[in-house]
């Protein structure tokens, strides 16, 4: 039987070792989105008011396909793991906070199953 | 249990800073940018829907103060991704170990408010001269 108090015990453990996976994901997905987003900003951003046709011959093209859905992915991935750790911050009702945690991945996962579906329909021209 | 430890900084006593603002900057246009991504998921799938949906979308915030608003919604996720960004890269800067020194948190900061709003400008520019919003 040990005679450190529960605190002590948990103090001495220290990191429980999770959460450094999250917290390089979060920059991993950054690095990715850097790049990703000068291209957004540059190429697809004009395209976002354009008539139907020209912003489907955009997106049509191969590469703009692969590099918006390569952008979503990222996006997505990363939004994940940033709300995750505001709800975390400011949410202290555990219901609400369960709830939204578990809606959020099942958000992210929709939308990303979503814009792969739609962008492979665009491009194989459908 | 009660325990005496420090507890994290009781944010109504202190007088905004730059380096404070520029945080919760970065988390709002965070929240911003996501709710953003989704917007772009469903344009996503309006393009792949058809013409018909589409011309529907375009007819809605064609006009009015609808058109206003999706014009400054679109501004403000033009510049959530340019401030954030700029700022990503600050923090990816300090989470190397640099810059972490109070005179260049500053500094920095600094930069990446004028970039940010220099760079806005510019897209908003572009895209008064395109014709495209
Ligand atoms: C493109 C869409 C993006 C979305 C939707 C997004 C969303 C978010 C969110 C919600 C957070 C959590 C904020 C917080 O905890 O306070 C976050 C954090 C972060 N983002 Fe982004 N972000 C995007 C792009 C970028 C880019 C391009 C970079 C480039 C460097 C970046 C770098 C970072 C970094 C370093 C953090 C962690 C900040 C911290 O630990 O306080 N993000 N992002």
């Amino acid at each position: 039987m040990s005679l450190q108090t529960p605190l002590g015990r948990v103090r001495g453990l220290g990191s429980a070792r999770e959460g450094v996976a999250h917290w390089w994901a979060q920059r991993v997905s950054a690095v990715l989105l850097l790049p990703l987003s000068i291209w957004f900003l540059s190429w697809v951003l004009p395209v976002l008011g354009q008539p139907y046709s020209d912003a489907r011959v955009f997106v049509a093209q191969p590469l703009n396909a692969f590099l918006l859905l390569t952008f979503m992915l990222a996006l997505i991935y990363h939004a994940l793991l940033g709300v995750q750790v505001v709800i975390e911050d400011y949410l202290h009702t555990r219901w609400l906070e369960v709830s939204l945690q578990v809606a959020i991945k099942l958000i992210a996962f929709l939308a990303a199953l979503a814009t792969a579906f739609a962008l492979i329909r665009i491009v194989l021209g459908a | 249990m009660a325990v005496k430890r420090p507890l994290s900084p009781h944010l109504q006593v202190y007088r905004p800073q730059l380096t404070s603002t520029l945080s919760i900057l970065h988390r709002i246009t965070g929240l911003l940018l996501s709710l953003g991504g989704t917007l772009l998921v469903a344009w996503v799938l309006i393009l792949a829907q058809g013409p018909d949906h589409h011309e529907h979308l375009q007819a809605w915030a064609g006009g009015g103060i609808v058109k206003w608003l999706v014009c400054a919604g679109f501004y403000v996720f033009v510049f959530s991704l340019v401030y954030h960004l700029l700022n990503g890269i600050r923090h990816l800067v300090w989470d190397a170990g640099y810059g972490l020194d109070i005179p260049n948190a500053y500094r920095s900061g600094w930069v990446v408010v004028v970039l940010s709003v220099v760079i806005t400008a510019l897209l908003a520019l572009r895209a008064m001269i395109g014709g495209a919003a």
